[in-house]
């Protein structure tokens, strides 16, 4: 029982950057850290995952993998756990993720702790430290069946450099088309130059309070002019300005960035649960007594009109 | 056909959270149904009345208190309920095993539950499950269709969405986004009374994770809230976003 091994989240070859978050912390619990990497064309990627420390990156290559999908997914990596037999198996808690690891989870009679905060993995066990109730409260739980499994936040780990080894292991494929139970038909991937909601480093949110598209607009430029994500609260979404995949909150997304920036958000309970735990978050409000002014650092009250476009030429100057 | 609905119950979701004894209190809480729960049952519903399904029983494990939820599924429209008498500290993995043992009996040709639960946030359970059934499973649904044995769903995947179809008898787990729920109607509530909910005690199943501490977090200090003409607070959200947050600005 020995090794932490970090599932690698990558579509076409781009790695998702909570799989550096996962190599970067993994060091400090001392064991060696291999990153297991699923797909087609994907050896390529070891020098990217040593870079964060991987000593060792197993890769398992075929046609069956080029996509993610549950059965051969499952299949392949049950299989690698039950030959050799990892300490623990950290997987991060993407849709793609947290359905492999509960699925495997279930598969070898395991526990497994979801949307981890904190990690402290050692021989034969882990104690991970969980939000709970939207983040209202925190759990601590302990895992003590072998291999330890938990699935991490995307953003909540810093991501530091740390050469590995990071030497190709190239592992027998197990899984067979038989293991396939799940046709996608379709993938439809969201085109936007913007960031991915749950990594970026900086998120403009827009609510009710900016009215229509064009308020929506001001949001953008500003998320822009910051190489930030756009989102929204529930009711910009349900008015349709704005994606679902868009949409910040215990229905939505989790947010992690630097920078939370709300914009005509009145901040209830299901919307703070998705950015409360933001490093930094300004708040534009007209109403003084707006709920989200109990979680913001810096809040202005006022029309998000009036103060967004001077914001902006402020900050191109 | 006949569909099955896993329900949990969940403290609403605008309570406030506080600890008893290390604990979470449900002092005082309004106790609902896990509304992505609600969302699956309303879709068992809609399954229902277009002729597709002759029956939807929900099941949920849990404590005697979580018959209410049954109830109000009952209520919405469904026809019939089962309690499985749990401990509330069983974890995902007994739970699954549990609620994977009805389903067996039961029988049904799919079944419907939540992705994930407003309280725990785990999203593991129907995907346990599934696996325990040798069923597929399609997570995280924002539409369902069923036709020729098979259902159809477009679901959120990473990075984008994805339709996935998969072979009947399977496991769908709901998104918020699915369809609007009902509420029930005073017809509803009084039919719900007389509808069949039978109460049977779950097999003892070690639980394989354990919570040995709750907390709440810790409070944000609070920050400063500034009043004053737009231009200034302009100037003052710009000071803060360079100086403070020290966000690199793409001129
Ligand atoms: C089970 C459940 C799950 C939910 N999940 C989510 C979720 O994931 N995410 C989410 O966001 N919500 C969620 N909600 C909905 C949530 O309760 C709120 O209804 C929603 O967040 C409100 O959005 P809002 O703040 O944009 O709108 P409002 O609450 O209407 O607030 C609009 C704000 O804009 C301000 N405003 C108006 N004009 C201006 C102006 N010119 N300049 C500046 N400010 C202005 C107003 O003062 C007000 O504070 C959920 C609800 C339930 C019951």
């Amino acid at each position: 029982m020995a090794g932490t091994w970090i599932f690698v989240e990558q579509r076409d070859g781009n790695i998702r950057k909570v799989t550096f978050e996962m190599l970067s912390e993994a060091q400090k619990w001392g064991d060696e850290v291999s990153a297991v990497v699923f797909g087609k064309g994907v050896a390529g990627l070891a020098p990217e995952l040593a870079q964060y420390g991987a000593a060792k990156v197993l890769v398992a290559e075929d046609d069956i993998f080029a996509e993610y999908n549950t059965g051969a997914y499952v299949a392949q990596l049950a299989a690698m756990i039950e030959e050799s037999s990892p300490n623990a198996v950290l997987f991060a808690h993407t849709f793609n993720g947290r359905d492999l690891a509960a699925r495997i989870a279930q598969k070898l009679e395991l526990g497994l702790a979801t949307d981890c905060l904190e990690a402290d993995i050692s021989a034969g066990k882990g104690v991970f430290t969980r939000s709970i109730y939207a983040g209202k409260a925190l759990a601590k739980v302990e895992i003590a069946s072998a291999p330890v499994m938990g699935t991490i936040r995307a953003g909540v780990w810093e991501v530091t450099e740390n050469a590995g080894a990071g030497e190709v292991v190239n592992v027998d494929v197990k899984a067979t088309a038989a293991d396939v139970y799940q046709n996608v038909k379709e993938f439809i991937p969201t085109v936007s130059a913007r960031p991915e909601l749950t990594e970026a480093d900086v998120v403009v949110s827009g609510g009710r309070g900016c009215k229509g598209p064009e308020g929506i607009a001001l949001v953008e430029e500003l998320a822009d002019l910051m190489g930030g994500a756009v989102g929204g609260s529930r009711a910009s979404i349900d008015s349709g300005w704005l994606g679902h995949e868009l949409q910040v909150g215990q229905t939505g997304k989790v947010v992690n960035p630097t920078l939370y920036i709300a914009a005509g958000i009145s901040g209830a309970i299901q919307h703070l649960a998705g950015m409360s735990s933001s490093k930094f978050v300004v708040s534009i409000n007209t109403d003084e007594e707006a709920p989200i002014f109990s979680v913001t650092d810096l809040g202005a009250v006022g029309d998000l009109f009036k103060i967004i476009p001077t914001l902006i030429e402020e900050l191109k100057k | 056909m006949k569909v099955l609905v896993c329900v949990k119950q969940t403290f609403d979701t605008e309570a406030k959270i506080d600890l008893k004894d290390g604990k979470i209190s449900d002092a005082g809480i309004n106790m609902i149904i896990n509304p992505y729960d609600e969302v699956a049952v309303e879709e068992a519903l809609q399954v229902k009345e277009k002729g597709l399904a002759k029956e939807v029983v929900v099941v949920s494990a849990g404590s005697d208190k979580a018959v209410e939820a049954i109830r109000t599924a009952l209520a919405m429209g469904a026809d019939r309920g089962i309690l499985v008498k749990q401990d509330a500290d069983a974890d995902e993995f007994a739970r699954a095993k549990v609620l994977a043992k009805i389903i067996s009996d039961e029988a049904p040709n799919i079944v419907l539950a939540g992705h994930v639960a407003a309280d725990d946030g785990s999203s593991q359970v129907p995907t346990r499950v599934a696996e325990i059934l040798g069923w597929p499973h399609i997570n995280v649904a924002t539409t369902l269709e069923i036709a020729d044995g098979k259902a159809t769903c477009n679901c959120e995947a990473d990075g984008g969405n994805q339709i996935t179809e998969v072979a009947l008898p399977a496991m769908i787990s709901t998104q918020v986004s699915l369809n609007e729920p009902r509420y029930p109607s005073m017809k509803g509530i009084m039919q719900a009374k007389k509808k069949p909910v039978d109460t049977v005690e779950a097999e003892a199943v070690e639980s394989k994770a354990k919570i040995i501490e709750f907390a709440l977090p810790e409070a944000k200090a609070a920050g400063k809230k500034l009043e004053g003409e737009p231009e200034e607070l302009a100037l003052a959200i710009a000071d803060f976003i360079k100086n403070e947050a020290k966000v690199e600005i793409k001129k």
